[in-house]
């Protein structure tokens, strides 16, 4: 009988990786079809960034009462994994609470901590749930921010559904084990009461021992299995920034918010207008290899780091609420940005998928079919969308990009844009005013 | 105008006499051409002239950086700017840079030092601030601040674009006025509107112009002086101040002329 069980956890463990393995392989290869960028630079300064950011959730606390909560749902995520651990070494060795010998009277105290934490997980989920259906924090309703409507919105709730319901089965399960202890059930090694879960005993306390174990194995498989089928579904979901927001911090630009990056193909063909670089012998490589678009129209244009920022949003709306398009009742969303370039890209994932891993042309762009000319027209390049991502997701990045292929590729511009374009070409002002009265400011000081 | 004899040297006149002047005062388009932000030129130049710093201006030679051609996409037109810029700049051999444009700051100081142009460039606010710390600049002999309420708009090209927060505000104590912050204020500025050449187009269609929502935070600290330190920043909140009809009781001023005026210049 204990063989079966061990056997249907193995295959059940080994399904679960399976798929994860799979749809990881899946996000990579999506990632990489961006255009390549160097982001290994500075590696200390990186990891450090990572660390403070990521690990140390930095800015997370420019709301305290916020950042508190999800910290304590990360410290929950993070620790409880160690129970995870000795779980699924259970279930493969057929054994139960492995750990407990080792730890020793040390065992309870970290079970109760365990319980501690997932308490604290279970009540934060519910406060959280709360404030998207309940309080209806601005930034996180379908109502106000069309991009949230649908699957987002299912999504947002269900992860919080999803880890209420594997906190209460983990403490159902203590209890139902320690009420096996209690009546010197065989398997059941003696640990003692735990922190939170002995509160639930008393529901158990009349249950026959095949009962109780049955309840017990019923929540313990449900948990591993839960859990397991939640790991599965985070790769399909926004909250998949659990794992991306390590790299994605690692990887972020080191440079000044207000600089753009430079394109050096359009440098050397600047150099040899101005007469400066007279053939292409002198061409660095880099600029050898320009890639045949200017600016980026599908995901395939913009960079690697751009799509990994796509993956890695977990739809939080910081960024939209702080946006002053969007405050101000424009269409832009940078929120809708990330969602979009991360939609087009699985589009595209999947379109490879069903033509043996080759991308076949679907009439479809990210500009245009999913991000249109209003939204991008809309951005005041303000950085604040930059500024409040906790993960240092950067959608000014992806905006400006889709600009230069709207304006250098398609030649399309407001009429007042290409009226200060030839206002610069022809007077090297954006406004029509002669260069030769670009002194006359002083005249009223002499 | 001014019984005062200004100096505004050009960097052509210096490099006649074979001179080359300790900083280029970059005016830009707007510090040229808009008669509002062309106040604020001639107040920083004012001051450059009373601590008698050694300084010259490109005069009809200087043109506009490319930030708004860069922002709108336009990289072809700003490369071609920017490049005629350098070329002209090392001509001079330029070193050091003081602009009143956050804008124009941040393109010469982030963004052509990959197109080969290397200068140290500092932003009018950290300049007047390093004046003041250095007690050249001693914000006295003219009106008197003391107790006025002033309000700091953070330019989203010096603030969240290059992280220079406090700098203004130090310049803003300097005059003993009740310095009171807007909600929204630092890192979490709210923009006036006018950037990534939004200030050469008409906003796209929604509830609300961005600079209405910041004028209104502003007014809404009972300041009556809004300062700013940028150009496009100035136009935005002036047009604010004029929609909601209280030219006769707030004023924006910039950094500049503030301290100008306290000098009495």
């Amino acid at each position: 009988m204990e063989y079966i069980q061990q056997i249907l956890f193995a295959v059940v463990l080994g399904a679960a990786i399976w798929l994860i393995a799979r749809r990881i392989g899946i996000i990579k290869k999506t990632i990489q079809l961006g255009r390549s960028e160097d982001r290994t630079d500075h590696p200390s300064e990186r990891l450090g960034m990572m660390l403070r950011v990521a690990f140390g959730q930095k800015k997370m606390f420019d709301r305290p009462l916020v950042g508190i909560m999800h910290f304590i749902l990360y410290a929950g995520f993070l620790l409880i994994n160690i129970e995870v651990l000795e779980i699924i070494l259970d279930g493969l060795s057929g054994q139960h609470r492995m750990f407990a010998p080792f730890f020793g009277s040390g065992y309870l105290y970290l079970l109760g901590f365990f319980e501690f934490l997932a308490v604290g997980v279970l009540a934060v989920c519910v406060i959280f749930l709360l404030r998207r259906d309940v309080v209806k924090v601005d930034r996180l309703q379908a109502s106000k921010h069309r991009e949230m409507k649908g699957w987002p919105k299912l999504d947002g709730n269900l992860i919080l559904i999803f880890e209420i319901v594997l906190m209460v089965a983990i403490l159902t399960m203590n209890a139902a084990d320690s009420v096996l202890q209690d009546i010197n059930s065989v398997h059941y090694t003696k640990a003692g009461d735990f922190l939170f879960s002995q509160f639930l005993k008393p529901l158990f306390s009349g249950w026959s021992e095949s009962s109780l174990i049955a309840l017990e194995r019923g929540a313990w498989w449900f948990h591993i299995v839960g859990i397991l089928g939640f790991a599965v579904y985070v790769t399909y979901s926004k909250h998949l920034h659990i794992a991306l927001a390590f790299p994605n911090t690692y990887f972020a630009r080191l440079i000044p918010k207000g600089e753009m990056n430079n394109m050096p193909e359009i440098t050397k063909e600047v150099k040899i207008m101005l007469g400066m670089e007279a053939d292409a012998a002198g061409t660095p490589p880099a600029a050898a290899e320009a890639p045949g678009r200017f600016g980026a129209k599908d995901v395939q244009d913009l960079s690697w780091k751009n799509l990994m920022d796509s993956y890695s949003c977990t739809e939080c709306g910081r960024c939209t609420a702080a946006c002053p398009a969007n405050i101000t009742g424009k269409k832009l969303s940078p929120r809708k940005i990330m969602m979009d370039t991360r939609d087009r890209l699985e589009d595209v994932g999947r379109n490879m998928q069903a033509n043996s891993g080759e991308f076949v042309d679907d009439g479809k762009s990210l500009l245009g079919d999913y991000i249109l000319e209003e939204e991008i027209l809309a951005c005041t390049t303000c950085n604040a969308c930059v500024q409040e991502c906790p993960i240092l997701i950067n959608p000014l990045d992806i905006i400006l990009q889709l600009r230069r292929f709207q304006i250098m590729e398609e030649a399309k511009a407001p009429a007042s844009w290409n009226g200060m374009f030839s206002n610069l070409e022809t007077s090297q002002a954006p406004w029509k005013f002669s260069p030769a009265d670009r002194f006359n400011w002083a005249d009223e000081l002499k | 105008m001014s019984e005062t004899h200004y100096k505004v040297p050009t960097m052509a006149e210096m490099a006649a006499e074979g001179k080359s002047p300790e900083i280029l005062f970059w005016v830009g388009c707007a510090g040229s051409f808009d008669d509002r932000s062309k106040k604020i030129t001639v107040a920083f130049v004012k001051i450059l002239n009373k601590i008698g710093i050694d300084f010259a201006v490109l005069g009809t030679e200087e043109g506009c950086t490319g930030d708004p051609a860069r922002r709108a996409g336009n990289e072809f037109l700003f490369q071609m700017q920017a490049m005629a810029n350098i070329q002209m700049l090392d001509m001079y051999s330029v070193r050091k840079i003081v602009t009143a444009c956050p804008h124009c700051f941040n393109t010469l100081k982030n963004e052509y030092p990959e197109l080969g142009g290397n200068y140290e460039v500092i932003h009018h606010s950290v300049f007047l601030q390093q004046l003041i710390d250095e007690g050249r600049v001693k914000v006295q002999g003219g009106d008197n601040f003391k107790g006025r309420k002033i309000t700091f708009h953070d330019s989203c090209y010096l603030g969240r674009a290059n992280g220079i927060y406090e700098a203004p505000r130090t310049v803003l104590e300097a005059l003993d006025a009740d310095l009171v912050e807007m909600k929204r204020s630092r890192a979490k500025g709210l923009c006036c509107g006018a950037g990534g050449a939004q200030m050469f187009k008409d906003a796209e269609p929604g509830r609300k112009e961005v600079n209405i929502e910041r004028i209104e935070e502003a007014l809404g600290t009972g300041a009556d002086t809004i300062a700013v330190s940028c150009p496009f920043c100035m136009v935005m909140m002036t047009d604010g101040v004029k929609n909601k009809e209280k030219e006769d009781s707030v004023r924006v001023l910039d950094l500049a002329e503030l301290i100008a005026q306290a000098e009495g210049l």
